[in-house]
């Protein structure tokens, strides 16, 4: 399956890419999330991001992943889906 | 020429798997003593033995690129261009070609070849794809290292929430060898979006649904009739009703593709039947942008939105079947579309004469939509074999069914206004002095069609879509599909 290619079924109207989601405009009502991928020092980092977002009166909540070798699991990137408009990912060596 | 072959010389393509191939490697070997010889080898690079240039072309590069469709192919060269070849085993002209070492002592004066492994069925697109220019206009995507193609489509949205078939090139250009027509023959504008659709796209769709290459034909002939303005694709594929298109196929092309008409004719299980219709559902959503949620806006929808095809059962000579009724030659093969919401199971078990069985369809028919409702959309009436029978041996005709339908199908005006019957839903009360017809005339108002496996004396009902109460403005379609 390795660096094949496919030809587009659409009336490529679209870009081939997918355009990243634009910034919310406000983060008033919305929940952050702030996850530990699990490397060194990355609950430190996410300490003082919700220092921030707290003093700025945006709610928060903390997800770790159970170890940064391996990708997230699907109960926890659905539990974040599903409790959270927003996500930070902190990467922190 | 390609790489690694003499210039000057010969070139023989061979594989062991060829009994002429085998009878003439002697005549390799007697050549390769007599001067400047290549033998690209499609199956076995241990083949032939006693010759010091053997090729290994079991990719089949070569082969491709010197377009060999049959071996032994011997080739002479000279200055880098090929001068001329033979095909097969042939004394006389080997040696004319090739000088007196292939003379080949002992072998008989000729014997054909075999077919090139570089032009069995669906090598030789493959090849194409990979070596040759496929000709393809669509947009390439290129994909990861490690990407999963199936994966790549959902992510792309391509998807109607089942798997699809990555569509390759190789897989395409078999598809596109199922038609005559061209690649870029626009096949009409697909709504929502009226974006133009060629015949490569609707083959990319086509492979993606899971289609055989010889299902091209009927594909093609089930979007153009989606496409006559008549059927308002538009409007189904945006209406909040439950249904989509339903396909009905007639004729040889039923038999030519397998499609099943038999036991379980509405259900999975033949290919044919489900990919053709999601084909279509495929090429509304990639092609014209119909996406479910965006501009599909039905309340619940209906499972046939992935795909709704069958074939009619035309086994017996004495039935009309749908598509004659709608005026298409005998012998010739088409495509009826209907604007379908699901099937509606009709059971009686106990009719043992025609006016019985007709009475009781039409109180089945009578809930189409609402049984206080009439006029808000029309329906197609699947009659099962033993159903079927029941008429048959009353001497009932595909016309006398529905004359005797359309009779069966008027209920008073004052059964069914607001309020009748202690249900609000109902007609209008300026209806309730007349005799109501519940569906339009036929054969329009109800598409008998006939299907299913030979036990069970049940029908299926169909319901249709209120968008075709304007008859002018909107109804079933039936197209001739062209070879």
């Amino acid at each position: 399956m390795s660096g094949s290619k496919l030809r587009d079924p659409t009336a490529e109207t679209a870009p081939t890419r997918r355009a990243r989601l634009a910034p919310p405009a406000s983060l008033e009502g919305k929940t952050v999330a702030l996850m530990d991928i699990g490397k060194s020092r990355g609950k430190e980092f996410l300490d003082r991001l919700e220092g921030h977002f707290k003093a700025a009166g945006v709610s928060t909540k903390r997800y770790a992943k159970p170890t940064n070798t391996k990708v997230a699991p699907v109960a926890m990137l659905q539990k974040i889906a599903a409790e959270a408009q927003l996500a930070v990912i902190a990467l922190s060596d | 020429m390609p790489d690694g072959l003499p210039s000057d010389g010969l070139v023989i393509v061979a594989k062991r798997d060829c009994p002429t191939c085998v009878l003439v490697e002697p005549v390799m070997q007697s050549l390769d003593r007599a001067g400047a010889l290549a033998v690209l080898s499609q199956d076995d690079p241990s083949f032939p033995a006693g010759v010091r240039t053997v090729i290994d072309d079991q990719t089949l590069e070569r082969s491709f690129r010197l377009n060999i469709e049959a071996v032994p192919t011997l080739i002479r060269f000279a200055g880098g261009c090929e001068v001329e070849r033979t095909v097969g085993w042939n004394r006389a002209e080997w040696t004319r070609l090739a000088g007196a070492a292939a003379q080949g002592d002992g072998l008989p004066a000729w014997q054909p070849g075999c077919g090139s492994k570089s032009v069995e069925p669906g090598v030789h697109e493959a090849l194409v794809a990979r070596y040759g220019d496929p000709g393809l206009t669509s947009r390439e995507i290129a994909l990861g290292e490690w990407d999963d193609p199936i994966e790549a489509c959902f992510e792309r949205g391509w998807s109607d929430g089942l798997p699809v078939v990555p569509p390759t090139d190789e897989r395409i250009l078999r598809m596109l060898g199922g038609t005559e027509r061209k690649p870029s023959e626009i096949v009409g504008l697909i709504p929502p979006n009226l974006s133009p659709c060629t015949v490569e796209k609707v083959a990319i769709n086509a492979v993606m649904a899971g289609c055989k290459p010889e299902y091209m034909p009927v594909v093609l002939g089930v979007l153009e009739a989606a496409l006559d303005p008549l059927f308002v694709l538009h409007g189904l594929l945006c209406t909040t009703h439950f249904s989509g298109p339903l396909v009905i196929i007639n004729g040889p092309a039923t038999r030519q593709v397998g499609m099943n008409s038999g036991v379980n004719a509405l259900g999975q299980g033949n290919r044919a039947n489900a990919t053709i219709g999601r084909a279509l559902q495929l090429i509304v959503r990639n092609v014209g942008g119909g996406i479910p949620g965006a501009i599909d806006r039905a309340t619940l929808g209906n499972p046939g939105k992935y795909t709704f095809c069958f074939a009619e059962d035309e086994s017996d000579p004495e039935w009309e079947p749908l598509a004659q009724r709608r005026g298409i030659a005998a012998g010739k093969s088409a495509v009826t579309l209907f604007h379908a919401e699901g099937v509606h199971g009709f059971i009686d078990q106990k009719s043992r004469t025609p006016d019985e069985l007709v009475r009781s369809l039409a109180m089945g028919l009578f809930g189409v939509g609402h049984p206080k409702l009439c006029d808000a959309g029309n329906a197609v009436l699947v009659l099962s074999p033993e159903h079927y029978r029941i008429f048959k041996e009353g001497g009932w005709t595909r016309r006398r069914i529905e004359d005797e339908l359309y009779q069966a199908l008027k209920r008073p005006g004052s059964d069914l206004v607001w309020g009748a019957q202690n249900v609000a839903e109902g007609l209008p009360p300026g209806m309730a002095d007349r005799m109501v017809d519940k569906f339009q005339p036929m054969p329009d108002g109800v598409l008998i069609v006939r299907a299913g496996g030979p036990a069970g004396l049940f029908s299926a009902i169909i319901g249709g879509w209120p968008g075709q109460r304007v008859r002018e403005e909107c109804q079933a379609v039936t197209r001739e599909i062209r070879p």
